[in-house]
């Protein structure tokens, strides 16, 4: 097995074992806390632009399944393992991670001791980094070279080009029905049954969608359009939709200005739910700041602490920007703080219905616990879908 | 939810097979976390070898028997508001749920705090639990509660052979089985319907094959869950959790399949409404090509909720080792009301309880087995859990942790490398559930044996298996090739030790090392934080690793290591922990940084805040090593060791640490050479004129039968340098000799084999500390067993009874310069043998034994005289006198209590071993009856081991001739308490002539019936007296089904014609025993 060496821009180096394809690529090295879920992960569109550490260090026991992949392609640029599973077993597995990883050209890295690499980045907040199978310095070069991670509109880069219907996108790509969906219907109690009739029909606006947020829609009878990034307030409305979803997605919000203005249009005219990015771009457009984390939240164990009902759950995490609720309209309140740092999790308007999570309700990976949050979009569609 | 103000915490009572130390880890943190909220803890617990039963863990400490009465009086005494029954085991659920029936907590208002009456009742009783699980859509297995065996016949004609059998409201799956034919069933069903304290079994489907999950989930009172752990076993379902590998987290569950089941135990838990922490089993549907099912596997995969245990159990101890989460300190402030956001988490000191911990290693738990001392035990393993203890081992691999752990086992010096020399042959390898499948599986692997099959044969999945082969290919690789960097940097990668590396590569261990450190190649260590280093965290806990980056860098200040026990097993228990525990909190006193090296997860040792800094690590010259100089740093100057608290595991790395240039303080290697090596040992006797049974050390069968000729018959035979008498017997013949010889051999691996004149006296015992120029004797205690019963087996009452001032004096003076002479510092423990005086009239002591380092009675004497023996020992060690710690040598004025300690064995759960006492020990366990006399201390002590025997309870005897004059005066009080007596026929001939009526019962068991086993299994007898003469002769067989049968059934069974005296005095006991806080009676 050649050899490669991971390089921060800090000058640290790792030596370690090239894996998948070989090359050099260039990115911000952030980490992941969940043990399992490495093929979600990889195929989760908000790592765009990123090296993807794993802090668990046996990664790929139990092979690879396309069916839950949460979009059509492998989204971080690099992957950083301890080791990629020379064994892997398991009912669903169709192949090794190895050879995913090389079938789908992943430039990876193990051998490494990914937990010195996220003590680092813990210490020194993310960093820009590459993985290569060139010398130190020339590696250094191409660190610096690399542009900085914050000022690219990556969620641009992955949202759909097209419109497209859920249903049917889904029929195309033979995307087989996602176990995942199922299992959560099995689980997942709806706070009430979904209303009997006509499906609600929910526009999703694509800053970087994973699968299973279609998926939890649609196991709620909805319907779902996906919309590009770029759809204005116009395009969105004409579709009468009963919901609109804002989608996560990677990158800095700040870079967003079009949609946040977009994005304010829709407040008050049509129930808005938004998600991780979703979430930021609303909350700016009501009035809040959004800053840098110093190494992001990525994890499947981070405790939010409902404030209207002092609840805790444990959720699914992906972000590198917060929100500041300072300059936060006063129609708005936040209606989720994260227990470990004090972070914003969630803001509700009150007489609008507005609702936005930081958080991955959809898991995938991650624990299911915050599932309701469809269900809630639901009533809140059914409610507002009673007024008008 | 309100605050109590004072909260009762029950105990589990003795260690057993299914509930070991463990409890002790959880009930020590429970009282720790209700005494930070502000809560008056009171404890009680019969258990004195724990941390929890110290006078300052918790506010009042009752060393009481643990039955229904005796708590009453307790609750009378101190008017708790609320009782927490889940950290006390199944013995603290049962025992609630007991004194809830019995309307003792009504009569009292004391609250059930945790978990309410009503959930414990629907997580154990099977009926209402999958009635619950059926309400929340969880599957159910298919099974039938039944009370008789034959609706159990009917319920398993329903459900179809095989079926899995479990009792309910047992601990350990006591009991249990599974039955692939109608014989198995009713054989299984009629021990598991005696074993369950409802006479209520569950018939169920077996899932033979199946993945075994575990979730540790936990809940507050506001309704927040979290899981805290999850866990895979890699033997699959029909081998107990507690008897299983398992590994931590899982491996090879996808991200849906592990939200699946933790969805589901939450959900459980939720409806359960349990406050506190809860383990939840789950079995999942294995890959197709290891056992096909019914269903796709698209779909998500099928699983049965298994097991509920709906308070703090094994596995969650284990769960609390593998992540750094507290789950009983939680679980305990959760009980006073506190929600999981309020409860801060001591690892990040700024987060809080509420979230799930992340792991970036890989842990393996594997059971320590008992098999080492009962060869002959039945070692399938099945629903009944067997192991006595158990290891875990951290690293950033499956094949580096299971390597370490394995290397912790100290089953002999058994490393994976091993291999029962029967398996030669590839066909003679038994791949069924025993405890050397894992060995059995390498050496398949090794003889390549594919894997598909393995897996098809074993259920074990495949991803074990491929682990294993890599570890197989590896050991190839140093068979064939140079010993390069490279590769030995794979192995050690995969956790072989240096000695496993030199063996294969035809090296010695100490070339490897060697070798290793040129090449610079050296472990670091990580800490086990709980967030996967997301945040910053202050927990000194640490495992090694060969990686690039060291976290456990030295730290300024005096350090001193205290070397641990390691895993649980018998011979060395919870009492070495709790003089581990003791040392390290007594160097921390003394201004030294307390280091802690172990490898049992179930401890209070292994807590991390326990010690300043914890290395979870093989007891192993190795790894010892390498922590040492882990701790040097860059002066190159390693700390001190201590050797002398970890038992038989500590003492015996005092030599290759002083080989290796360590230092130790305490006991110098020399000195406990002096006391091990026999030779040395003699000579040193002989020079201080004390005497010792005559005897020699011996190496051959030639030299024994000469040495046994010259002394005399009956003697002693048993191996040096080994614990708990394993491999001891006594030996009343040449012929017996050329049989025994043979075993001791084995098991003293190459070293002496020690023949002694068998004495039989009255054995006493006693624990010194010594300072290097005065001794302290805090106690004498004198067994209840004359010698030959191991003096772990064998009743001890403090103070002496039988003793007169001037052998008090003799042993004292003894000891003392059997102490200064050998140049011990620290503890030092010697058995005596006191011979009635002869015609000189001088008092007859005999040396049996010196232990140079904590004894299993450190921590009895401790508590009864009030004298802090780790303390005051780890001082004198550190250079402080005894005298300016406020002592004087000598005896230690006597208490004016009596405290009798008390075995307590595991036998219903070990298939096929024989229970007599003998110099081998069998018990696991001990109690405490402590009193302000002799009787009802003796009668709590026997009460708290189930030995007490009530007035007109019907009695077998079976006396062998020896013992048939000395029993006659027993056999009379009971014909005198109204017992109806039974014999067998020696005995009953015997009873004829002395004119005391009896049946006789024939021991003949394929004549006529009912036979002696009838008669115990059917309950017409409820106590059994059976003196057998020796091991190798006919009467000992004869009596070995009268002794299973009375294990099985659960009912005392008197083996010594001591235990048994003490047992008939007592009976009919003229004072009532107090009920009194342990400083109340030490007061006095």
């Amino acid at each position: 097995m050649s050899s490669a060496r991971l390089v921060l821009a800090d000058g640290s180096v790792f030596e370690g074992r090239a894996v998948g394809a070989t090359g050099s690529v260039g990115g911000e090295v952030v980490f992941n806390t969940s043990m399992t879920g490495y093929q979600e992960m990889l195929t989760d569109p908000s790592y765009a632009g990123q090296l993807l550490t794993l802090t668990y260090p046996m990664i790929g026991n139990y092979g690879v399944d396309t069916a839950v992949e949460e979009s059509g392609k492998i989204q971080p640029r690099g992957l950083i393992v301890r080791e990629v599973a020379p064994v892997s077993s398991h009912p669903r597995s169709t192949s090794d991670l190895a050879t995913f990883l090389a079938e789908r050209e992943v430039v990876a890295i193990d051998g490494v001791d990914t937990r010195a690499i996220t003590r680092r980045i813990r210490r020194h907040g993310v960093m820009l980094g590459v993985i290569t199978n060139e010398p130190v310095e020339e590696a250094l070069e191409r660190v610096r070279a690399l542009p900085g991670y914050d000022g690219i509109d990556w969620a641009s880069q992955v949202s759909t080009a097209e419109q497209y219907g859920w249903e049917g996108f889904a029929e195309k790509h033979e995307l087989r029905p996602a176990m995942e969906l199922r299992a959560n219907k099995a689980v997942v109690k709806p706070e009430r049954a979904p209303a009997a009739g006509r499906p609600k029909h929910v526009v999703l606006i694509d800053g970087g969608v994973k699968r299973n947020i279609m998926r939890s829609l649609v196991a709620r009878n909805c319907e779902v359009t996906v919309l590009p990034i770029d759809a204005n307030a116009e395009n969105v409305l004409a579709l009468k939709p009963d919901g609109v979803l804002w989608s996560p997605g990677p990158g800095d919000p700040q870079v967003q200005n079009a949609q946040v203005e977009e994005t304010g249009k829709l407040i008050g005219a049509v129930p808005l739910f938004g998600i991780c990015l979703g979430h930021q771009v609303i909350a700016r457009a009501l009035g809040a700041d959004t800053f840098k984390l110093p190494f992001g939240h990525r994890g499947g164990n981070h405790p939010v602490r409902d404030e209207r009902t002092g609840t805790v759950t444990i959720t699914a995490q992906n972000h590198g920007y917060a929100v500041d609720p300072e300059g936060l309209a006063a129609t708005a309140e936040v209606s989720h703080v994260n227990l470990n740092d004090g972070t914003v999790e969630g803001l509700t308007m009150r007489d609008e219905p507005v609702m936005t999570i930081q958080y991955h309700s959809e898991a995938s990976p991650g624990p299911l616990d915050s599932m309701g949050m469809f269900d809630r979009f639901v009533q809140m569609m059914d409610s507002a879908g009673g007024r008008r | 939810m309100t605050k109590p103000e004072s909260v009762l915490i029950i105990g589990s009572g003795a260690i057993v097979i299914g509930q070991a130390a463990e409890f002790d880890y959880a009930g020590t943190q429970a009282c720790k976390a209700v005494r930070e909220e502000g809560v008056r803890s009171i404890l009680v617990n019969s258990n004195p070898a724990t941390i929890m039963t110290d006078l300052d863990v918790a506010d009042a400490v009752y060393l009481e028997p643990l039955t229904v009465p005796t708590i009453e009086r307790i609750i009378a005494r101190e008017r708790p508001d609320g009782l927490l029954p889940t950290l006390g085991g199944q013995t603290g659920l049962n025992l609630a749920v007991d004194l809830a029936n019995a309307g003792i907590l009504e009569k009292y208002d004391v609250k059930l705090l945790g978990t309410p009456l009503e959930s414990i009742r629907r997580a154990e009783d099977r009926e209402l639990f999958n009635d619950l699980l059926a309400k929340i859509g969880e599957p159910v297995l298919e099974s039938e509660p039944c009370e008789t065996v034959e609706a159990c016949e009917a319920a398993a004609e329903r459900i179809g052979l095989p079926v899995v059998i479990r009792p309910a409201y047992t601990l350990g799956g006591t009991g249990g089985g599974i039955a692939f034919t109608p014989e198995e069933l009713r054989t299984i069903a009629t021990s598991g319907l005696s074993a369950s304290p409802i006479t209520q079994v569950l018939i169920e489907r077996y899932l033979g094959g199946w993945k075994e999950v575990e979730y540790e989930v936990m809940r507050d009172g506001a309704g927040n869950c979290v899981t805290i752990c999850n866990m895979e076993n890699l033997d699959p379902m029909g081998v107990h959790t507690g008897d299983s590998i398992v590994v931590a987290p899982s491996q090879t569950l996808t991200d849906k399949d592990y939200q699946m089941l933790r969805s589901a135990a939450l959900r459980i838990i939720d409806e359960l409404g349990i406050e506190g922490g809860c383990n939840i089993q789950f079995s999942m549907a294995p890959r197709k090509d290891v056992r096909d099912w019914e269903g796709d596997p698209s779909e998500p995969l099928p699983y049965f909720v298994i097991e509920v245990n709906p308070r703090v159990s094994r596995s969650s101890a284990l769960a609390s080792k593998a992540t750094g989460y507290p789950i009983a300190r939680v679980a305990a402030k959760i009980a006073c009301g506190k929600t999981l956001d309020e409860i801060p988490n001591a690892v990040t000191q700024r987060t809080t309880a509420a979230f799930e911990p992340a792991l970036d290693y890989c842990v393996v738990k594997i059971p320590r087995w008992p098999f080492d001392k009962f060869a002959l035990g039945d070692r399938g393993l099945g629903t009944q859990m067997k192991a006595t203890g158990e290891v875990m081992a951290i690293d950033r691999t499956f094949e580096g942790a299971l390597n370490k752990a394995v290397r912790s086992l100290e089953f002999g010096r058994r490393t994976l490398l091993w291999e029962d020399p029967a398996w030669r042959d590839a066909k003679a390898i038994n791949l069924s559930a025993t405890d050397t499948r894992l060995w059995a599986l390498m050496a398949a692997l090794r003889r390549d044996v594919p894997i598909a099959d393995l897996a098809t044969e074993t259920g074990v999945d495949p991803w074990f298996l491929e682990r294993l082969q890599r570890i197989v290919t590896v050991e190839r690789r140093l068979l064939s090739e140079p010993l390069d960097g490279e590769l030995l940097l794979e192995a050690k990668q995969m956790g072989f030790s240096d000695e496993m590396v030199g063996q294969l590569a035809d090296r010695l261990a100490e070339h490897v090392r060697e070798l290793r450190l040129q090449l610079g190649m050296r472990p670091v260590y990580k800490m086990v934080d709980t967030c996967a280093a997301e945040f910053d965290a202050f927990t000194p806990y640490f495992y090694s690793t060969y990686e690039q980056e060291n976290e456990a860098t030295p730290e300024p200040g005096v350090s001193t290591v205290v070397l641990g026990s390691g895993p649980i097993r018998i011979g060395q228990g919870i009492e070495f922990d709790y003089a581990s525990v003791h040392a390290a909190w007594a160097l921390q006193d003394a201004g030294r940084r307390a280091i802690l090296v172990n490898s049992n997860p179930e401890t209070v040792s292994t807590d991390f805040d326990t010690s300043d800094r914890l290395y979870f690590e093989p007891l192993d010259e190795e790894a010892v090593r390498n922590i040492l100089e882990n701790e040097a740093g860059e002066t190159g100057e390693t700390p001190t060791s201590i050797v002398q608290f970890g038992g038989q595991t500590a003492v015996n790395l005092a030599e290759p640490l002083w080989r290796a240039g360590q230092g130790i303080i305490g006991s110098s290697a020399e000195a406990i050479d002096t006391a091990e090596d026999r030779e040395l040992f003699e000579r040193f006797l002989q020079n201080l004129g004390i005497p010792q049974p005559p005897g020699a050390a011996v190496r051959t069968l030639e030299e024994g039968l000469k040495t046994a000729q010259t002394i005399g018959y009956p003697v002693l035979v048993r191996p040096s340098y080994v614990l708990g008498g394993r491999a001891m017997e006594i030996v009343q013949n040449p012929r017996e000799m050329v049989g025994f010889l043979a075993q001791a051999a084995e098991a003293a691996e190459g070293r002496p084999i020690l023949i002694d004149k068998y004495l039989e006296g009255r054995e006493v015992e006693v624990d010194a500390i010594c300072d290097g120029e005065r001794v302290l004797i805090p106690g004498i205690m004198e067994h209840i067993e004359r010698a030959g019963v191991h003096s772990g087996d064998s009743m001890a009452v403090y103070p002496p009874v039988h003793l007169d001032d001037e052998e008090r004096e003799t042993i004292c003076r003894h000891t003392e310069q059997i102490v200064l002479g050998m140049g011990a510092i620290g503890l030092t423990n010697i058995q005596y043998v006191v011979l009635p005086r002869d015609a000189s009239g001088a008092p007859q002591v005999y040396v049996l034994e010196v232990n140079p380092r904590a004894s299993r009675t450190v921590p009895f004497i401790s508590k009864v005289t009030g004298v802090p023996m780790v303390q005051l020992a780890v001082r004198a060690m550190c250079g402080e006198s005894l005298e300016s710690q406020g002592y004087e040598g000598g005896l230690w004025p006597e208490k004016n209590l009596v405290a009798v300690k008390a075995p307590v064995f595991s036998m219903s759960k070990l298939a096929e071993v024989d229970t007599y006492l003998g110099p081998e020990m069998k018990s696991t366990g001990e109690v405490m009856g402590i009193d302000s006399a002799y009787e009802p201390a003796l009668a709590k002590a026997l009460l708290a081991s189930d030995l007490a025997v009530e007035p007109g309870t019907p009695v077998l005897l079976s006396l062998s001739d020896r013992t048939k004059a000395e029993a006659l005066p027993l056999v009379h009080a009971l014909h005198d308490a109204g017992c109806d007596l039974y014999a067998t026929e020696g005995t009953g001939a015997m009873l004829d002539a002395l004119g005391i009526p009896s049946t006789v019962v024939t021991k003949v068991l394929s004549g006529t019936h009912p036979n002696v086993v009838d008669v115990i299994e059917d309950g017409t007898v409820r106590c059994v007296l059976n003196t057998p003469e020796g091991r190798l002769t006919g009467s000992l067989r004869d009596g070995f089904h009268i002794r299973r049968a009375a294990a099985e059934k659960r009912i005392p069974c008197f083996t010594s014609i001591d235990t048994a005296r003490a047992a008939i005095e007592t009976m009919r006991g003229t004072v009532t025993p107090e009920v009194a806080r342990l400083d109340e009676y030490v007061a006095r």
